[in-house]
């Protein structure tokens, strides 16, 4: 069983989870960019979130034909979606019967829609993991047309078809992709977009987006200044968000310091000369010379994952109830 | 020691230049919950499951309190020998740079065991630490933007050799045919932090 790729759209990638315990030797993460967005799509469809691979689609425009009948879910940034002439519900699954092309448009909001296939994509593993890492090349080649995409097996199913879906799920969608979800991919942004994403954000609030100490949070001369609104760039991609906007200043004491290089983390935001920070997302280089200021909650590096070059975002330091932030040094 | 918060998922250890490699080899030599240990420069980051991060906090201040154990000698097999060819584009301007000459610069790459310090950059490169101190020069003014793979280089006082083809701006003295990464090997890494490089000079 396997999906054929009639068209890739900008940049679709295979993702899973990523891969662990590797950064001593320069393996990033890497992994799905909205890592909510892929674990809803896997429970959809009944694989193991921490198991099986999706398609991590990139501004939508992905077509795929199934060759055998095949249970599928689309999760994260919405995107219109038919199947031959039918239209199919978004956040839950559907049965792809075989031949059948399954086509995404455009995303309205948010940067990446999650393809998740029962059984999961079955490529072969590269260290642990079918995740794509833009930085280093690990794993999976992009998605090109024609290529074939194989299906793994799944548990012995019912004959009643594909899985119901519990009345308590059919609202789980709209609450964990939140409307304010949107991201990034630089070469592949057409220009209009980055525009209309801007304008589109002169109406709603932007996203907030909680910071939470890095281990050089003392080099910022005023932590406060970082806790604004930001643009994203369009420079920005699976290694990092670059964000624009306040130039952020060294505190006195480091002006001109040499900070060897440290160990990074995703959601990490790095303070380099030009004062404008870069948010690491899941390829990050495995160590860094520049100060990381601040590191962004899990969920926020989740939310920056679909944020589009030129929307908005807010940072804003956690507040230190909660009790993970409180057991922070 | 002092333990530096780095979000939800991750602490950071700093500790004085050249504890690096006893702290490293510590922590993973111990029972905490960890599911990561990176050493950089001066700093060993820990990673752990966000709801672990405050019984990590607590367990590593203890950890840490206790005295090190010194880092440990070169272990059987842990030695890997690089055949380099020192030709490199950046030999004279080195030979410049430290005051010695060309055939000084390899006898001092050469004439001491390096150790594999920590990784980065990319998959499978290495910061060497421990050589020669005479070798300490630092990064080209202009990174040139493609280095060949297996180039072997020197800054700030590290030496590496590039795993693929990238940009780079370390001053590169020689070239070896050694695999440095090959995701297909386990490990896949031929130089792991802890184990220690020999150079030797060959002719191709």
């Amino acid at each position: 069983m396997s999906l054929e790729v009639v068209r890739p759209g900008p940049l679709s990638l295979v993702e899973d989870t990523g891969r662990t315990g590797l950064a001593a030797i320069g393996v990033s993460p890497s992994g799905a960019a909205d890592r909510t967005a892929l674990a809803h799509g896997a429970t959809l469809v009944g694989n193991d979130p921490a198991l099986h691979a999706a398609i991590e689609i990139t501004l939508g425009g992905l077509s795929v034909r199934a060759t055998a009948p095949a249970t599928v879910a689309l999760t994260g940034a919405e995107c219109p979606v038919t199947v031959d002439d039918r239209v199919v519900v978004w956040g839950l699954p559907f049965l792809l019967a075989a031949g059948e092309l399954l086509t995404l448009g455009l995303p309205r909001k948010g940067l990446r829609s999650y393809l998740s296939v029962a059984g999961g994509i079955d490529l072969p593993t590269v260290l642990g993991s079918r995740s794509t890492d833009v930085l280093s090349g690990l794993g999976p080649p992009r998605l090109i047309a024609g290529m074939v995409l194989p299906i793994g097996s799944t548990a012995p199913e019912p004959d009643e078809g594909p899985p119901t879906v519990p009345e308590e799920l059919r609202e789980v969608h709209p609450q964990t992709v939140p409307e304010e979800l949107r991201e990034v991919h630089p070469q592949t942004v057409p220009e209009e977009l980055v525009s209309a994403a801007s304008e589109r954000h002169e109406g709603p609030p932007p996203p907030t987006l909680e910071l939470l100490p890095g281990p050089r949070t003392d080099w910022l001369a005023d932590a406060g200044a970082l806790a604004t609104t930001w643009t994203v760039s369009p420079d920005s991609n699976r290694v990092g968000v670059r964000l624009t906007g306040t130039v952020l200043h060294r505190s006195p004491s480091r002006v001109g310091a040499e900070l060897p290089s440290e160990p990074l983390v995703r959601g990490a935001v790095q303070l380099p000369p030009s004062g404008q920070p870069v948010v690491f997302g899941p390829d990050h280089p495995t160590t860094g010379g520049y100060p990381v200021v601040a590191v962004l909650t899990e969920a926020a590096s989740d939310r920056l994952a679909q944020c589009r070059p030129g929307e908005l975002v807010q940072l804003q330091w956690a507040a230190l109830r909660d009790a993970t932030v409180a057991a922070l040094p | 020691m002092r333990i530096l918060p780095c979000g939800q998922t991750a602490l950071l250890v700093e500790c004085a230049p050249g504890q690096v490699a006893s702290l490293h080899a510590a922590l993973v030599a111990s029972t905490l919950p960890l599911a990561d240990v990176v050493p950089a420069a001066r700093t060993v980051l820990v990673r752990c499951e966000p709801s672990r991060l405050r019984s990590l906090r607590e367990q590593l201040g203890a950890f840490l309190a206790a005295p090190l154990p010194p880092a440990p000698a070169p272990a059987p097999g842990t030695t890997v020998t690089v055949g380099v060819r020192y030709d490199g584009p950046d030999l004279d301007r080195v030979a410049v740079l430290t005051g010695l000459d060309a055939a000084d610069v390899v006898a001092a790459h050469t004439g001491r065991p390096w150790r594999v310090a920590f990784g980065g950059f990319t998959p499978g490169f290495a910061y060497l630490d421990g050589g020669d101190g005479r070798l300490a020069v630092p990064r080209r003014d202009t990174p040139r933007t493609e280095v060949p793979a297996g180039s072997v280089g020197l800054a700030d006082g590290y030496s590496g050799i590039y795993p693929r083809s990238s940009p780079g701006g370390w001053q590169l003295i020689g070239r070896t045919t050694a695999a440095l990464w090959d995701a297909d090997r386990e490990p896949p890494a031929l130089l792991r932090p802890g184990w220690w490089v020999r150079f030797v000079a060959v002719d191709r």
